[in-house]
């Protein structure tokens, strides 16, 4: 009798280990075949591999459910799209139609906002670097600069001094509120009297009129209380500001820093019972907002959610190219999208799905990226079952920073595509080429070889 | 005797080491060819006898043989 190939396996019994599967781990697979209605085959065949997906009805769902949560409980908020979580243009342009205005941390970012149409009134400006003439720019656009240091604040004035006008500004600041790491580079600190000096400087400089606060207390914050904590801090500091300076502020920008649905390595529980619902950020925030807020008093509030809306809209397809037996007894498998695209691999673990049924049993798998370099590695180890050349993983969520934080590094950087109202798909960004590359650089005359 | 005599192995895939005490659960595959190496053949003659006896066998089946005894080297049971 003919029998049925499969991958040859020999898996050691491992009797009287935990099993923190919860079920046989040998048989349980995930198959993905296609995205938003469209097939994985069509998507590769027409864009290549590796391929970066992102789906349009899962980002406008996404932002509306954060909104809806949020702006139901206080209706006096506004998103500012995080710019650095995903800076390509169509997909800026999706969140901005749904009404984020923008949260940018350089001048790229900023002249990213304004060529793809927002105006300087609709831009916040974070981060720690603001050259002069960025500043300059987003003043006498009228962007909401939040000042991050000291130098800054003089920065600021001579702009002031400059447009021969005071200019509002906000200022960020950082405190405990129980999360470690605790982000204190970034803005002044509170517990430390540092951010009541800021606010002295710029009172006794009278160029400036602090008109909002801002923090952003960490990412991928997996405690509600830390916001409510935030909240309450600041607010507290917004009534100190108003009785010793007569300060009226006109915001409250809360920053970002909510969790997806991703898995965080070293962690045992599933995405779904260890991160907290969005709900729950929106319950602490705004019961927070409403406990310390002087009745009738509704500031406007600013929320930066970048991971929390993009990062479960993003897919990576990337192709097996080959595989190995490493002399540990795992499977090693070789992919052509490796950490040059994804940056959260460094501490995501990826849901992995294949395009495909595989027979075989599951057996213990890494899965490399084409890097010569050996810390390329995008899953050290799952149980995955024998693949052959060819076969696709898709990879999510990805949606998130790994777009921007990409690197070029000896490949070219993918397409990126977006799938849209029935099943349509849009080519968001080419696949770069050599031309991509080598545009900018330039070969002195005496180095050129002489053919 | 090496190591791979001494296995005790049944139909079904199960596979014993008395040397260490270590159990195995082998595919139809992987019993197909932990057989054949116990009768002294070469991954090319196995590897020849897989593309005869299993249906869709690939061009490369040469590659799982080979795979599939460095997986034996990495349990020590060659």
């Amino acid at each position: 009798m003919i029998k049925k190939y499969e991958k040859p396996v020999m898996l050691k019994i491992e009797t009287g280990m935990m099993n923190k599967f919860g079920s046989s781990p040998y048989y349980t697979r995930k198959v993905r075949t296609e995205i938003d209605g469209v097939k994985i085959d069509d998507l590769v065949n027409e864009h290549g591999s590796p391929l970066f997906v992102f789906s349009e009805s899962t980002l406008r769902q996404r932002y509306k459910q954060l909104y809806n949560v949020f702006s139901t409980r206080y209706p006096n908020i506004a998103f500012g799209w995080s710019y650095k979580t995903n800076y390509l243009p169509a997909i800026c342009n999706i969140l901005h139609q749904e009404g984020a205005i923008a949260e940018v941390v350089s001048e790229m970012e900023y002249d990213k906002a304004r060529l793809a149409g927002i105006p300087g009134d609709k831009i916040i400006f974070n981060g720690p670097y603001k050259s002069i003439s960025a500043l300059e720019k987003a003043v006498s656009e009228g962007a909401l600069v939040n000042i991050d240091h000291f130098d800054e604040i003089y920065d600021l004035e001579k702009v002031a001094k400059n447009l021969d006008r005071k200019i509002k500004v906000g200022m960020r600041l950082n405190m405990d509120t129980g999360i470690y790491p605790q982000w204190t580079r970034f803005g002044f600190n509170l517990e430390s009297g540092q951010a009541m000096d800021a606010v002295k400087r710029i009172v006794n400089g009278g160029k400036l009129i602090l008109n909002g606060l801002h923090c952003h207390v960490g990412t991928f914050i997996l405690d509600p209380n830390a916001y409510a904590l935030e909240v309450e801090k600041m607010t507290g500091l917004m009534y100190d500001l108003e009785s010793k300076f007569n300060i009226k502020l006109e915001y409250l920008d809360i920053g970002g820093g909510f969790p997806s649905k991703s898995k965080l390595k070293g962690t045992y529980q599933s995405p779904d019972t260890l991160i907290p619902s969005i709900d729950e950020y929106a319950e602490a925030i705004s019961t927070a907002l409403y406990r310390n807020l002087k009745g009738g008093h509704m500031p406007q509030v600013y929320l930066e959610t970048g991971r929390g809306i993009i990062d479960e809209a993003g897919f990576l397809i990337t192709s097996i190219v080959t595989s190995k037996r490493l002399p540990d007894g795992r499977k090693a498998y070789v992919a052509d999208a490796g950490i040059n695209l994804l940056y959260t691999a460094f501490w995501y673990k990826y849901t992995i799905e294949t395009d495909r049924e595989l027979q075989g049993t599951n057996e213990p798998s890494m899965i490399n990226g084409p890097l010569c370099m050996n810390i390329d590695v995008i899953e050290e180890g799952t149980l995955l079952p024998p693949m052959e050349k060819g076969v696709r993983l898709i990879l999510s969520p990805v949606g998130a920073y790994n777009v921007t934080q990409w690197m070029q590094f000896i490949e070219y950087r993918p397409a990126v595509v977006l799938i849209g109202p029935n099943k349509t798909v849009d080519l968001i960004r080419e696949r770069e080429d050599l031309s991509d590359i080598i545009r900018r650089e330039k070969v002195p005359e005496r180095l050129k070889i002489k053919a | 005797m090496d190591r791979l005599q001494k296995l005790a192995v049944n139909s079904e895939g199960f596979v014993f080491d008395p040397t260490t005490g270590d159990s195995f659960t082998a595919n139809s595959t992987g019993l197909f060819i932990l057989n054949r190496l116990r009768e002294g053949k070469s991954a090319d003659e196995i590897a020849e006898e897989l593309k005869k006896d299993f249906e869709n066998a690939p061009e490369e089946v040469s590659k799982d043989v080979s795979d599939f005894v460095t997986h034996l080297h990495t349990y020590n049971l060659m």
